[in-house]
């Protein structure tokens, strides 16, 4: 296994988890649904995850998957807070819609 | 063997990263957000992080995507509740994105990462090493982590709770 990491170089995760977080910024900007946002932004938070994990398995240091397991925690935590509030926020508007929350923005 | 496996996650995640964010349907964009979860699980085994790969199935596959498909069934969501932004908006979203995707590679180019050799004998990634870790360097944030556990799962309930009237 120690082998065959060595043979992928550092470079490819770079730019694979850099695709990745460009498409979760997209899926945020792209979609009005509150619920597909929110898992834009886990997509996001993955892309960040694997590079650490990459530049922690290749510096041979395991600091940086342990904040990777706190980064896993915070994102469970945001999670459930935000599902809780679209539930309310269907509750009393009757849509996910982010151009109906249009209350606070001027 | 390592870079076709490689290349065969990358195509599986980034394939179902983008069906999350163009298909129309909300429950097909969560059923690929948890093939997407599982590749990146298969990233985290090819880079012998087996604790992460374990934990990142448990807490996402497990967890949080449970919760995401509660709550598109609990909220009936379907093609028809989704209207789609408009065209100019979608141009403005993609050459957004575009251009970010850009500035990071010119940054990724520019950047001079030095060279990083893998150790002959990693057992970094395994339980033993990261636990280890995580009970005596790092003790402190993960007894606080358990608070921030405990408000947020007070805080769903409270936030999701019907209210009285």
């Amino acid at each position: 296994m120690e082998q065959a990491a060595h043979l992928v170089p550092l470079n490819w995760y770079l730019f694979l988890s850099t695709f990745l977080f460009c498409i979760g910024v997209m899926g945020v900007l792209f979609r009005r649904n509150a619920i597909i946002i929110l898992m834009c932004i886990e997509l996001m938070l993955n892309s960040v995850n694997l590079l650490l994990v990459a530049f922690s398995a290749y510096s041979g240091n395991s600091d940086g998957q342990v904040f990777v397991f706190f980064i896993m925690v915070v994102a469970a935590a945001e999670v459930a807070v935000g599902l809780a509030l679209l539930i309310s926020i269907y509750r009393n508007i009757g849509s996910t819609d982010i151009d109906v929350l249009n209350k606070l923005k001027w | 063997m390592s870079q076709l496996l490689f290349f065969t996650l990358s195509a599986m995640t980034i394939l179902s990263a983008l069906v999350v964010v163009f298909t129309r349907k909300p429950m097909y964009s969560v059923l690929s957000l948890i093939v997407c979860f599982f590749t990146i699980a298969g990233h985290y085994i090819l880079l012998n992080a087996q604790f992460l790969a374990i934990t990142h199935v448990i807490v996402y596959a497990g967890a949080i995507m449970v919760l995401f498909l509660f709550t598109v069934m609990l909220l009936n969501l379907n093609a028809d509740s989704d209207v789609p932004k408009s065209g100019k908006l979608r141009i403005a979203a993609t050459i957004t994105a575009g251009m970010l995707f850009i500035t990071l590679l010119a940054s990724i180019k520019s950047t001079t990462l030095g060279e990083f050799a893998f150790p002959p004998a990693s057992d970094k990634g395994l339980v033993q090493h990261v636990g280890q870790q995580l009970f005596t360097d790092y003790l402190l944030p993960f007894e606080i982590s358990s608070i921030l556990f405990l408000s947020a799962m007070i805080g769903a309930v409270v936030l999701a709770k019907k209210e009285k009237h």
